[in-house]
């Protein structure tokens, strides 16, 4: 068995070796295939905060991630026809400019977030992952009605928008862009985690009445925690449309939603490195075997099955032999 | 808008809403009876589907592809159950919901693989085509009242056999309390295999009768199962009286929004304005009302208390 | 008079039309072990939850150091001094033990919004968390996972928790439950010189241990305290003769 700390420090260590080797070896595609593999790793690891260490079941974290994703486009949007968002009592310029989109991203998809706890979070269970995937319903339908940002047919954004000091279009240094606000992403998870509030958030998952005996409120660590991880989706949402320079109600979709969860399940859920690993593998599985077949999804199912029915630690609780968490 | 068109409108709601029913019944008495979320349920959908397009293109008859239908979902519904599903009726709900979900995964690429991705037709018969005069000058396709009949006819059939059978009180028996029922020598193990399949079959039903009047494709089983769960969502999960007022809430909401939404903003804004932002809220309504009702009511409208 | 530090007036609860609690007051005063007893189902837990906040009450107050807190939820009432143990272990399993004793710790700091330094790495709640399992004979197993712990390590982890809390008034539901004689004679032991730092008001089935800790003992029947007194006249007690073993009058 491997301590987990190794089997971490070798995941990062291959996330940085995989594209750099790539660099060397001129395959640009690979990169592109590890900027993805980060950015929906990052996405996960925002779910994995309300999901593992929480144990919220949102079946609808699809929102915060379509959210950031359409913070890009509409900024972007705005900008490359130069024409102002008008809100009657406020014009809202455009922008090109990452950080600009980014805080917009994280704030809008962290307002979004409280909003949707607070609703959410006065019901538990079965109807909790129900009304999270209703809310997430929701925003993916307003998204394909609303025609001004291209509804069904999305929007597409001709040139990826900047960062200061950086040429985001070479992709090594987007990739190097996307890692870093994953490791941000990870350092937030491992801090919070050990953190005080982590340490209540976790008992609040696992006996909610003591965590009341001992005088906190589990509801509102909870909202929280749902708000904290809705920022970071939404901020891998933004960069996820930047990659593609394309938003589309998909991003919205609840199978996105799933998948989420899935790549969490798959890497083991409430581990650091969990989304990542299972981020890795699902890229991965995509490229093989999507190469392979067109009917990959049969396989990921299949190994999806497995894992849930007999791995409950994911990839890191086979290694380590320790099952983890107890979502 | 004319007194015609609101009653051919509410008439599709109640179409929509009985066929809601039939996925909605079999989801909340599997979730009621064995507490387990089952996101599978839109794959045996569209199996009924499936089998009902095939069954019909070989034979001709609706009736063999409406049996097909039944037949088909209900023995993959077996099949499921014995295979995966009952490995997970006391796992936490985040594995029902995983393992469920990578069986659509399974059951959508392997329809795919079988069937390829172009969508199969389903006709209407003969007998039942075409339109039905109704008192008032209303002209209504036969099939769609039918089809509101059938739903109508399940639902009855489905409280007769929860309230007045044997099998219907070991099922909500088995609700209340497992260990009695296995203690009064049911065979627990067998009650929910039949009570899946028996939810399965309906799935099945309901996508081979609404497979008639739509395309029958891979992933037309999801959009329905996410309205089912609306559905018992809103009217208690577990509860069948519930399942079918949510059902008629739901698909009320859902056709009279579609049309009457935007014909209402247009009392106060631009005709374009009106259609985008009445389409837009109308494509949303369910959702609004299931979250308003959970609100309200954290365990829906006949649920029973946490 | 003693001080009373927790007191019920009148608290009745029902559900549909089972009475589970019928017009209950009880005082607890300052120092002494007023034990609970009563046949199952006389509506011993519905009145330990009506008292910490997990239940609303029909009608009825609390008062906890003079203070109302019947409105109050689980909560408030425990910063406003309540330390509850619960029947059926209430720990984070999958946690250490230092970690359930840091979370008490942490409640009683009152500041859980803290995102960045590690608990563990708190002074402060460091040496509160590690206090309460030294005194609970805890401290050599503190890095262990709570699962691992035997039963009766965590009624004694749960007692733990509860100390971390510096409560005003314990409030204990069976701390005995489960344990064997050995692990019985060691709480009875322990609770014996806690009534000192805080009274405890003890719901408990085990008789041996009711008589050798209780200063007064109240006799809950059918959801009504049928008599108050201490154990010498509890146990001469005709109407609790009557209740318990259905003598004849």
């Amino acid at each position: 068995m491997i301590g987990e700390r190794y089997i971490n420090g070798l995941v990062l260590a291959g996330f940085l070796a995989v594209p750099i080797w790539a660099l060397a070896m001129d395959e640009p595609f690979t990169i592109t295939l590890a900027t993805r593999a980060s950015v929906l790793a990052m996405a996960a690891v925002g779910l994995n905060i309300a999901l593992g260490i929480g144990g919220l079941v949102s079946l609808g974290h699809a929102v915060f991630f379509g959210l950031g994703g359409y913070a890009m486009g509409i900024l972007a949007h705005h900008a490359q026809t130069h024409a102002a968002l008008d809100l009657g009592f406020l014009a809202i310029e455009g922008s090109r400019s990452m950080p600009v989109i980014w805080i917009t991203a994280v704030t809008v998809s962290a307002l979004a977030a409280l909003l949707i706890g607070l609703l959410s979070l006065r019901t538990t269970g079965v109807y909790f992952i129900m009304i999270t995937l209703a809310f997430g319903q929701m925003f993916f339908f307003f998204s394909i009605s609303w025609s001004a940002y291209g509804g069904e047919d999305g929007l597409s954004i001709y040139v990826r928008n900047g960062f200061p000091g950086l040429d985001t279009l070479v992709p090594i240094q987007f990739f190097g862009l996307c890692f870093t606000a994953l490791c941000a992403a990870l350092l937030l998870h491992w801090r919070l985690r050990a953190s005080p509030f982590g340490m209540a958030l976790n008992a609040a998952r696992q006996v909610p009445r003591r965590v009341e005996t001992v005088g906190l409120n589990p509801m509102r660590l909870k909202l929280l925690a749902f708000v904290v991880s809705g920022a970071v989706t939404g901020l891998a949402g933004a960069l996820f449309a930047d990659l593609n320079r394309f938003v589309s109600p998909t991003m919205f979709s609840w199978q996105l939603s799933g998948e989420l969860i899935v790549l969490i399940i798959i890497g083991g859920v409430g581990r650091l490195m969990g989304p990542v690993i299972g981020a890795a593998l699902f890229v991965a599985l995509e490229h093989f075997l999507g190469g392979l077949t067109d009917f990959w999804h049969v396989w990921l199912g299949a190994i999806l099955l497995l894992i849930v029915l007999f791995a409950r630690g994911g990839l890191i609780g086979i290694l380590t032999g320790k099952d983890g968490p107890r979502v | 808008m004319s007194a015609i068109l609101i009653i051919e409108q509410v008439l599709n709601g109640l179409q929509f809403g009985v066929m809601l029913f039939l996925m909605a019944a079999g989801l909340t008495l599997i979730f009621g009876v064995m507490g387990l979320i089952n996101l599978a349920h839109g794959s045996l959908y569209m199996v009924g589907a499936f089998a009902a397009a095939a069954v019909a293109g070989a034979t001709g008859s609706f009736v063999l592809a409406l049996i097909a239908a039944l037949a088909a979902a209900a023995c993959a519904g077996t099949i499921v159950e014995i295979v995966v599903i009952r490995r997970l009726y006391r796992a936490a709900h985040l594995d029902q919901v995983l393992a469920t979900f990578a069986l659509i995964l399974i059951f959508s690429e392997g329809t795919r693989w079988v069937f390829g991705s172009f969508p199969l037709f389903l006709d209407i018969p003969d007998y039942l085509s075409g339109p039905i005069a109704l008192p008032g000058g209303i002209e209504y396709p036969l099939y769609r009242l039918a089809l509101i009949g059938a739903g109508v006819l399940v639902a009855v059939e489905l409280w007769w056999l929860t309230s007045r059978t044997r099998i219907g009180i070991q099922i909500r028996a088995g609700e209340n309390d497992r260990e009695m029922i296995a203690a009064l020598g049911v065979d627990i193990s067998r009650l929910y295999t039949l009570v899946f399949a028996m939810g399965a079959a309906l799935a099945g039903l309901a996508g081979a009768l609404v497979g008639a009047i739509q395309s029958v494709q891979v992933g037309m089983g999801e959009p329905v199962l996410i309205l089912a769960f609306v559905v018992i969502v809103i009217g208690g999960i577990g509860s069948i009286k519930g399942a079918f007022i949510g059902s008629l809430l739901v698909g009320l909401t859902d056709t009279l929004g579609g049309v009457f939404l935007p014909e209402l903003f247009k009392v106060f804004m631009d005709v374009g304005a009106a259609t985008q932002t009445g389409s837009a809220l109308a494509s949303m309504a369910v959702y609004i009302l299931m979250s308003v009702v959970l609100i309200w009511r954290p365990t829906g409208l006949f649920g029973m208390r946490a | 008079m003693s001080d009373v530090i927790l007191s019920t007036r009148n608290l009745s609860r029902s559900f549909g039309a089972l009475k589970a609690t019928r017009n209950i007051s009880i005082d607890l005063r300052a120092g002494e072990i007023h034990a609970v007893i009563g046949p199952n189902g006389a509506g011993k837990s519905t009145l330990i939850e009506q008292i910490s906040g997990g239940l609303r009450s029909d009608s009825g107050t609390v008062h906890l150091v003079g203070r109302d807190v019947s409105a109050l939820s689980t909560q408030a009432r425990a910063r406003a001094g309540l330390g509850r143990t619960f029947q059926i272990s209430a720990l984070a399993m999958e946690d250490t033990v230092l970690e359930n004793a840091l979370l008490g710790a942490l409640g009683q700091s009152g500041r859980p919004w803290r995102f960045w330094r590690a608990a563990g790495e708190d002074r402060d709640l460091r040496a509160r968390a590690t206090a309460a399992l030294e005194r609970v004979g805890l401290a050599g197993v503190a890095d262990q996972v709570t699962a691992s712990l035997s039963h009766g390590q965590r009624r004694q982890l749960e007692v733990a928790v509860a100390l971390t809390l510096s409560p005003r008034a314990f409030v204990m539901d069976e701390p005995m439950a489960g344990l064997g004689a050995e692990g019985s004679r060691v709480m009875t032991d322990f609770l014996d010189g806690l009534r000192g730092e805080a009274p405890i008001l003890l719901v408990e089935h085990d008789m041996d241990a009711v008589f050798a800790l209780a200063d007064r003992i109240s006799v809950l029947v059918y959801g009504q305290v049928i008599a108050t007194g201490t154990v010498a006249e509890i146990r001469v007690s005709r109407e609790v003769k009557e209740a318990y073993l259905g003598e004849g009058a």
